[in-house]
């Protein structure tokens, strides 16, 4: 087990540097000239020479991403352009925010999306079931920024019982995450549900029944836990997912975080925030699937079996 | 005589009203024209801020334009081009898996590794940063969508090839002596190709609320040309004055998108591909 954690720890290390030369490569791809684009317009000589000189501009390029690269492992993500600050520091305030969200929202989407699994997968083919599929597969195709539009009419402007944005409250984080997390309650619930009646099929449960278990013992002690394993492994993959909606949400309800950050840098072409940004997004996806993958090893002896 | 699966899906419980539902949505987005009385892009300001009526069934938004008929107009950009996207996606996507699940070796290993890295992010993100570099726009989103869902598509192709290689039928047409090139495109191929077009159908789906995602931004057709999510992102500054204005456009997003999966499925259960596909996602 513990030969595989460091493996799979080493094998994020190529998976970072490609994923940052791409982030790296973005200022070049975008058009216009890269010193052009870390500068407020109308900036001194003075100011693009020591541009040129911190980022190495007139450097190859190779020799350009090394100098990048090793000032991001120092912390110095360089400084935003319309802010003027560090960009560390824009970036640290806004990762609690979406932390938080996230988080909020991955724990929802687990504990309904398992629960209405279940209960789907014991009422198979039933109303039960036919009911709860309908309205997850209704939840999921609605786009999240519309939910949470229609969300904040009818619970904030209609109703009053939320704030309508912002972040000052504790209770205006529920109609984010409830936005959020209606999204991943869908695939846990599917994911739950197929892997339940999978399980069920097995000749374990066969002679668990011949034992003279009780038939809701058997399914919630036995058919369950085997059932968790799959539903924990996506939705460790899927946490990448998660953080792509908590972008467009946090943007509807005006939440200070990582995604609201990184679409106001995209349209005032405030790069050095925008690499900032996609390199913590990249990063949790890759600690995702690093999570995904150990849980995985963890829970089902097989998987390490075929890993020692 | 047995009718062809995307007909006998269409007699399926599920797959009747989801089939006739996009039927009526594309006849409308072809026939947009001949079907709206008002023109999408002619302001009249005394009209604003109409509720829904019997002159505008869907009410008028804040320049006076009628609704409904921006909607339909709407259907044939978000239909179009994330139906163009998708299309770009799986070609290079199947010739990029086929290859490299038929040569092997390096190139499969870079592919792979490629394809597997990419696949882990986020749609959403993928499509936002390629839109920064190209530019907003329909070409823009169309290039984005495409490149966002190819991971999927290589992938995809690459498993079902992988899996039929080792068929009994490809090894007794290697030892009647065909030619690489005659199993791969006569045998591989074509029945690799009916999960892939399946799951492109259902990536469609996705891609209209991509393409709304990226409109509701402001990143996709640029105004005055409609689309579901420029109509949504116009309407999210007013959502409090004149609701109506989002509601309608998010409908038609969610039903077409719920239709197109109810009919991926009944076209799964029909065709008999179900482990098919989820073995290789």
């Amino acid at each position: 087990m513990y030969s595989y954690l460091i493996r799979r720890v080493l094998m994020l290390v190529p998976v970072f540097l490609a994923v940052s030369l791409v982030i790296f490569l973005i200022l070049h791809f975008i058009p216009g000239d890269p010193v052009d684009n870390l500068l407020k317009v109308g900036s001194s000589p003075a100011a693009r020479a020591e541009m040129e000189a911190r980022y190495g501009l007139d450097q190859p390029l190779p020799v350009q991403y090394g100098i990048w690269l090793s000032r991001v492992m120092q912390g110095d993500l360089g400084t935003a352009i319309v802010a003027r600050r560090p960009v560390s520091d824009l970036i640290l305030q806004a990762l609690p925010h979406s932390l938080r969200l996230g988080g909020l929202a991955l724990l929802f989407s687990s504990v309904v999306g398992v629960g209405l699994g279940v209960l789907a997968a014991l009422n198979r083919d039933k109303w039960p079931d036919r009911a709860i599929m309908g309205g997850v597969l209704l939840g999921s195709t609605m786009p999240s920024f519309w939910l949470g539009l229609i969300l904040m009419l009818i619970f904030s402007v209609w109703l009053g019982w939320f704030p309508v944005s912002g972040a000052r409250s504790a209770s205006a984080l529920v109609l984010p995450v409830l936005t959020i997390g209606l999204g991943g309650t869908a695939l846990v619930a599917r994911i739950t549900r197929v892997a339940m009646i999978e399980a069920s099929g097995r000749d374990f449960v066969t002679l668990l029944h011949a034992k003279g278990l009780s038939p809701l013992r058997i399914q919630l002690r036995h058919v369950l836990r085997h059932a968790l394993i799959p539903v924990v492994t996506i939705l460790a993959l899927r946490i990448g997912w998660i953080l792509g909606g908590a972008v467009t949400v946090e943007v509807v309800f005006a939440r200070p975080g990582l995604g609201t950050l990184l679409i106001k840098s995209l349209s005032q072409h405030d790069y050095p925030v925008v690499q900032a940004c996609l390199l913590m997004l990249a990063m949790a996806v890759m600690l995702g699937t690093l999570l995904g993958d150990i849980l995985q090893a963890a829970m089902d002896p097989r998987v390490r079996a075929a890993l020692a | 005589m047995t009718l062809p699966a995307p007909l006998r899906a269409l007699r399926r419980p599920a797959g009747a009203p989801a089939g006739l539902w996009l039927i009526l949505v594309i006849l409308a987005a072809i026939a947009a024209p001949l079907l709206t009385p008002y023109a999408y892009d002619i302001q009249n300001l005394k009209s604003a801020w109409q509720p829904p009526s019997a002159s505008h069934w869907l009410g008028t938004d804040e320049f006076g334009r009628d609704l409904l008929t921006r909607l339909i107009y709407g259907a044939r950009t978000s239909l179009s081009v994330s139906s163009i996207a998708i299309t770009i996606s799986v070609l290079c996507g199947m010739t990029l898996g086929a290859a490299a699940a038929w040569f092997g070796g390096w190139f499969d290993r870079a592919v792979t590794t490629v394809v597997d890295l990419t696949w882990s992010f986020p749609e959403i993100l993928i499509a936002l940063i390629l839109v920064a570099i190209i530019g907003p726009g329909t070409t823009g989103t169309m290039v984005a969508i495409s490149v966002a869902y190819l991971a999927q598509f290589t992938r995809l192709t690459r498993a079902q090839i992988m899996t039929l290689k080792g068929e009994t039928f490809i090894e007794a047409a290697a030892s009647l002596g065909a030619g690489n090139g005659h199993i791969l495109f006569r045998h591989l191929l074509p029945n690799a190709l009916a999960p892939v077009l399946v799951s492109a159908m259902l990536a469609t789906g996705d891609a209209i609320i991509l393409e709304a995602t990226l409109g509701f931004f402001g990143l996709g057709a640029q105004p005055p040309v409609p689309s579901w999510g420029g109509m949504m992102s116009a309407g999210s500054a007013l959502v409090f004055k004149a609701p109506w204005i989002i509601i309608f456009p998010g409908l038609a997003v969610a039903i077409t998108v719920v239709a197109i999966n109810l009919y991926g499925d009944a076209l799964i259960a029909e065709l008999d591909i179900r482990a098919r596909i989820r073995r290789a996602v």
